[in-house]
């Protein structure tokens, strides 16, 4: 009875989906109070009842109701209560009911934090969102619904949540992926809302910044979750792989990160309004097409879910409707949008539109070699995979522009600087760049690697740069540390954000260019050295878990003669389903990681094992954190919640005085 | 011309120029990564070129895995029902590797037609079949669940 309730309050959150996608945006467009104001309350109730439904699907999996479809597949009596709570997300139909439930929690930030804003913008936001909203929970009612009942004779036990998935990773990786992922839901109906007011200020830019920067900041954050996830769950010390499922959201962020930067400049000057108008839609269609990939079972992937072309379908129309709808809307909207003009070619703007283009072409190229296989065989009928190579020849030199381009933009003045000033403000500092990226390698390895100078160089061009950004703009204060308090949290955002780039440049160069790994086979007492370090085999024990059997390996390291630590990875067999699983041990440092696989046993107590030496992993996954951080920072401005207190001022005069921004350490 | 006007051709033709050069790069990036995909009786007949770096996809056939006792080298056969095609691999499978289960290899065939894998990949949703294993499959006509009882699509 009870996951029938779960399926009402589905249908309830329909109903009141279907409302808040009309009555809003009609009672906007009539002006009618009414049914504007209906908006907010209608936005809690979807969350409610989404709430309702998601919560009765977890109450399914801890209580073992095996009755109800998803359940039986993806779960098992035996299976921990908190990957039995976590289950929900562990296939197809759960996780799309997350989402779902996502977006309304989005909504219903949307709804509180939006006081400032006129009622007549918010309720074109929430009723964006609400249509959106609406398509998703047909989607679910329509092809996956997950209150599903398996009638008449439930299965005694169900058939397990996937090995590979019972893991720390899985808890919070997919939550944090999705809700950055749809947090561009929310940028996306605030940039239709200005297409349907026909009025984008840059009072709209300030409004939006900081949900899109949020957004941005959390979407960062998941990725980096399941690079991190993937490079220790999956075993071949991999943290990316190119593969289909992984690279949409890449193509989300990079998007995103444009739309942030291009933002910045219609907040501060008026410009590049419609660019990000466009932005935001294309950000949006690419969170879409994530969920399209992932979900239509169209290209081979470790994500991909059991295939079903009436999913993709679906999904392929709601995609059409929503971004079609957009882009229509858009084309005759931009027009209209006069963006202000006049800057120099050496300024903050053309900066950030170098900034845009690199990663709109990044953006497209992987895009292009995600889908080319689809297209390839649609018209040949021949498979074909890209590979690696493909996105790294493209994508690493175009990082490198942007590295370099990223240390002048914070340089640049709004509207026009001097060739001379940035000359003398950065000639040192790419010296010292130079001179950093060729030693520090030398000294740290004694051997040369092109792949490591570069790096090095480019991650000093950036952070010298911003040394030095900081030193010029806290010149002129009475003391220094009054200078560094002036910078506003926004500055200090895009600093750190900036940092953390510099950081997973270093990361990614040294732990591709250094890396070791040995497959071996031991037997217990024996040992093997790779790089610095030797690793002494000590043998094997069993070991026991909740829904698994096992065997234990135990490794002493030793450095130089010296124990650094013991490694003991486990090869696990999952009762419910008879899967072998792997799971590593890593010693995880800051400047290197060490890690083994237990492969399998042969003869006698020989064991084949993976062995892995990698500098520097850890700092990519670092560089993620501090550009969370770093956006997190910029969107709690002081700027943004001045908004909030006085509501009556005419914001939008604002952009008429351009000394307001010029005088801000603005980013 | 005016002069605003030449500038802003100049901008044009500078875009237009950096995009050709985009694509152009793009193109050649993709001509040299493609990885084509042939089934076993496309192997067995001979239409993979000499050296060409591909990927075979298959079931692994019953008792075919032969692993070595005191190295990591393992030798197995791959099949879609109609032809076989010999594998040699060293290192570690993955986990859900598996005899009578679907895999996707990638490598070269070696003189003596054995293909020599740099990488083995087995799919970790059991009840998922990747597309490329299903289609090599179909077009061998055979269907997966008449032989493999465990790879239900």
């Amino acid at each position: 009875m009870i996951p029938e309730v779960g399926q009402f309050s589905l249908i309830l959150a329909l109903c009141l989906s279907l409302m808040l996608g009309s009555l809003p945006i009609i009672g906007a467009y009539k002006n009618n109070y009414l049914w504007m104001s209906l908006a907010r309350p209608l936005a809690a109730g979807v969350f409610v009842f989404l709430g309702i439904s998601i919560a009765i699907l977890a109450y399914a999996f801890v209580t073992d109701d095996f009755s109800v479809q998803f359940v039986a597949l993806h779960s098992n009596s035996m299976l921990p209560d908190r990957y039995k709570l976590t289950a929900v997300w562990g296939g197809h139909e759960g996780s799309f009911l997350l989402w779902t439930f996502m977006l309304s929690g989005w909504m219903l930030a949307v709804a509180i934090f939006t006081k400032s804003m006129p009622l007549e913008f918010v309720a074109r936001v929430l009723g964006v969102l609400g249509f959106l909203i609406t398509g998703y929970i047909l989607f679910m009612l329509a092809t996956s619904n997950p209150f599903d009942r398996i009638v008449p004779l439930p299965p005694a036990d169900g058939a397990d949540l996937n090995s590979a998935l019972q893991d720390f990773g899985f808890i919070i990786h997919p939550p944090t992926l999705y809700m950055g992922y749809v947090g561009f839901s929310v940028v996306f109906a605030f940039a239709m809302a200005a297409l349907l007011s026909g009025k984008m200020d840059a009072a709209w830019a300030r409004w939006c910044r900081p949900w899109a920067n949020v957004s941005w900041g959390i979407l960062t954050l998941g990725i980096a979750l399941g690079s991190w996830w993937a490079y220790y769950e999956l075993g071949w010390g991999g943290w990316w792989a190119w593969d289909p499922v992984e690279n949409p959201p890449l193509i989300t962020w990079l998007f995103g990160t444009a739309l942030i930067h291009s933002l910045a400049a219609t907040e501060k000057r008026g410009v590049f309004k419609s660019w990000t108008v466009l932005l935001s839609i294309l950000a949006f269609a690419g969170s879409l097409l994530g969920t399209f990939i992932t979900r239509s079972g169209l290209l081979t992937s470790v994500h991909a879910f059991a295939a079903d072309p009436d999913r993709g379908f679906f999904i392929l129309a709601i995609l059409g409707v929503t971004v079609g709808g957009a882009l229509l809307l858009f084309a005759f909207r931009a027009p209209l949008m006069k963006s202000e003009f006049g800057f120099g070619l050496v300024s903050r703007e053309i900066l950030l539109l170098a900034n845009n283009v690199v990663l709109v072409v990044a953006a497209a190229s992987v895009f292009l070699g995600t889908l080319f296989p689809m297209v390839y065989q649609a018209i040949t009928a021949d498979l074909i995979s890209i590979g690696p190579p493909y996105f790294n020849a493209i994508f690493v030199p175009l990082m490198g522009l942007l590295a370099i381009l990223m240390a002048i933009g914070p340089l640049c003045r709004w509207k026009r600087t001097s060739v001379g000033y940035l000359l003398q403000q950065l000639g040192k500092v790419a010296v010292a760049a130079i001179a950093l990226g060729v030693v520090l390698p030398l000294v740290v390895t004694l051997e040369f690697s092109l792949a490591a100078t570069l790096a090095i160089a480019l991650a000093s061009w950036i952070v010298l740069a911003m040394l030095q950004d900081i030193a010029s703009k806290t010149a002129n204060k009475a003391t220094r540390m009054r200078g560094l308090r002036s910078l506003s949290y926004s500055y200090y955002g895009m600093q750190l954000a900036h940092l953390g780039f510099a950081f997973m440049i270093i990361g990614v160069a040294l732990t591709s260019t250094f890396s070791s790994e040995r497959s071996v086979l031991l037997t217990p007492g024996q040992d093997v050295g790779l790089g610095n370090y030797l690793f002494q085999f000590e043998g094997t024990t069993s070991v026991n878990g909740p829904n698994y059997v096992g065997e234990e390996a135990s490794f002493t390291v030793f450095k130089d003669g010296e124990e650094v630590t013991t490694l003991r990875p486990q090869r696990r067999i999952y009762l419910a389903t008879g899967t072998p699983s792997t799971e590593m041990a890593i010693d995880a440092g800051f400047m290197r990681d060490l890690f083994i696989t237990l492969g399998e046993q042969k003869q006698g107590d020989a064991w084949s094992m993976t062995i892995y030496v990698k500098p520097f992993v850890r700092w990519i996954w670092l560089g993620a954190l501090f550009m969370t951080f770093g956006s997190i920072l910029a969107a709690a401005d002081k700027r943004y919640r001045r908004l909030r207190r006085r509501q009556t001022d005419p914001i939008s005069e604002k952009k008429s005085d351009p000394v307001g921004g010029e005088l801000q350490a603005s980013s | 011309m005016k002069p605003h006007r030449r500038k802003k051709l100049g901008i044009i033709l500078f875009i237009a120029a950096g995009l050709s050069v985009a694509v152009g790069f793009t193109a050649f990036a993709l001509k040299q990564n493609i990885n084509m995909f042939y089934t076993p009786t496309q192997v067995a007949e001979g239409e993979v070129g000499n050296g060409q770096h591909f990927r075979i996809g298959g079931m692994v056939k019953t008792g075919s895995v032969m692993g070595a006792a005191d190295s990591l080298r393992v030798s197995f056969v791959t099949t879609d029902f109609v032809s076989d095609v010999p594998i040699q691999y060293e290192g570690i499978l993955p986990d859900l590797f598996r005899e009578g289960q679907g895999i996707v290899a990638e490598g070269e065939l070696d003189a003596a037609g054995v293909f020599q894998a740099s990488r083995v990949l087995a799919k970790h949703d059991e009840n998922f079949m990747s597309p490329e294993v299903k289609a090599a499959l179909d077009a061998a006509g055979a269907s997966a669940e008449n032989h493999s009882p465990t790879a239900v699509n």
